[in-house]
């Protein structure tokens, strides 16, 4: 087996790891993985070096992202990003770090994900999204206060009033 | 430890958690947690958010890898997997009533058939929705278009006459394609449905028509003298993609491109 199939298949646990918790269905997850691979592989030729790792990371992020735009041509739901402090009544929402997951947006949720799970670097998740550091940052600022905000909701005792 | 000089930013702080801070900060960071109990407690969140992270999914990397991510089937040339399988991949689509058939394959090995579909219906998907620049040659240009496809693609391109089905030309698109360029057509209901036919060099002389389908949309190939041809359309309306596919099918067999 060639290094660039070793390199490949030596991600295959980490990017199951990170579709897994990007899409939140196993199966959805792994079919992510199979297309990201098949491309990758595919692509071999066109691979002259460079950070392998975040190569496949990119292809499955842009992979996820045209399957959530196939499935938003319906009228889009009320983005949840910008949820007020009280969405009223659901307290459901935001039981575990999944459903936090679940109420960021795509960009913001790959931001955290690349970062707190995968480990990437700043420089290596704006590669990756293709935009400039200062915007993942602030990507990461907005997921994380937004999912702070979610598990907090189900302890309201510790909700800090502000 | 002294009071930092200039006040910590937020970025600072997600930095300082993500250990992308530069060491000479550390310290500064450090002081002013302490000396700010609201900042000390978003970054014991931050972290605990990171620890139920890696708590719910980190688990995933521990699981036996399913045989059909296996690098080496995935990376098995098609020609060779559609000697040995096509009569496996056509059961297999059949059994799945061509429902999902991208969402859960049952043959490990990626087809030709399946990148091909897949790139078109990705196409499809990309392009219907463009309200103001769809394609890049309209239909006026009906004559201009065909000949600069076919110089393209490389065989002749006759966009078919599909108005017995109640479809009108909005135009065309040169495409990258999985094996060379693709030359990609876009026909108008009028309901406003579009339908798009996405052909190629195929790397089966021959396929029968197939059926596929992927979130809202269907798509039939099929694979002719050489030339790969994908219709995808709405996927409420199998039997309209059949009847499209068929005028499309019937035209190119008579104008042989």
């Amino acid at each position: 087996m060639s290094a660039f199939r070793e390199g490949i298949e030596a991600m295959i646990p980490a990017l199951r790891r990170y579709a897994r918790a990007l899409a939140r269905d196993a199966d959805i997850a792994d079919d992510l993985v199979q297309d990201t691979l098949v491309r990758a592989l595919r692509s071999e030729r066109l691979f002259v070096g460079g950070d392998l790792r975040s190569w496949l990371y990119t292809i499955l992020t842009n992979l996820n992202r045209n399957r959530r735009r196939a499935l938003a041509r319906r009228p889009p739901l009320t983005p949840l990003t910008d949820t007020a402090t009280e969405a009223g009544g659901t307290e459901a929402e935001g039981r575990d770090i999944a459903r936090a997951l679940a109420t960021l947006g795509e960009d913001q949720r790959a931001v955290l994900l690349l970062v707190s799970l995968e480990g990437l670097s700043y420089r290596e998740v704006a590669d990756v999204q293709g935009v400039p550091i200062g915007t993942v940052m602030s990507r990461l600022a907005r997921a994380r206060a937004h999912v702070k905000d979610a598990l907090d909701g189900k302890r309201p005792a510790l909700r800090r009033v502000k | 430890m002294t009071k930092p000089n200039i006040p910590v930013t937020e970025d600072e702080l997600h930095a300082y958690v993500d250990g992308e801070l530069p060491a000479e900060r550390r310290a500064d960071v450090e002081a002013w947690l302490a000396a700010h109990p609201d900042d000390a407690d978003r970054v014991g969140a931050w972290r605990a958010m990171a620890d139920a992270l890696h708590a719910r999914y980190g688990g995933v990397t521990d699981e036996p890898v399913p045989a059909r991510l296996n690098v080496d089937r995935l990376a098995r040339p098609p020609r060779r997997w559609l000697h040995g399988a096509i009569a496996a991949s056509l059961l297999a689509f059949a059994a799945g009533g061509g429902a999902g058939w991208f969402a859960h394959g049952a043959t490990a090995a990626p087809s030709s058939f399946r990148s091909f579909t897949a790139d078109a219906i990705e196409a499809h998907r990309l392009y219907v929705v463009e309200v103001r620049h769809p394609v890049e040659v309209a239909a006026s240009e009906r004559t201009h278009m065909q000949q600069w496809l076919s110089k393209r693609v490389g065989y002749s391109v006759k966009a078919p006459e599909l108005d017995g089905t109640g479809l009108k030309l909005v135009g065309g698109r040169l495409l990258p394609g999985p094996r060379a360029p693709a030359a990609f057509l876009m026909y108008e209901g009028p309901s406003g449905e579009r339908y798009t036919l996405y052909t190629s060099r195929a790397s089966t002389p021959a396929a029968q028509m197939r059926y596929a389908t992927q979130a809202d949309d269907g798509a039939l190939y099929w694979a002719d003298r050489g030339i790969g041809y994908v219709l995808t359309g709405p996927d409420g309306n199998k039997a309209r993609l059949e009847q499209v596919a068929r005028a499309v099918y019937d035209q190119t067999e008579k104008t042989g491109g």
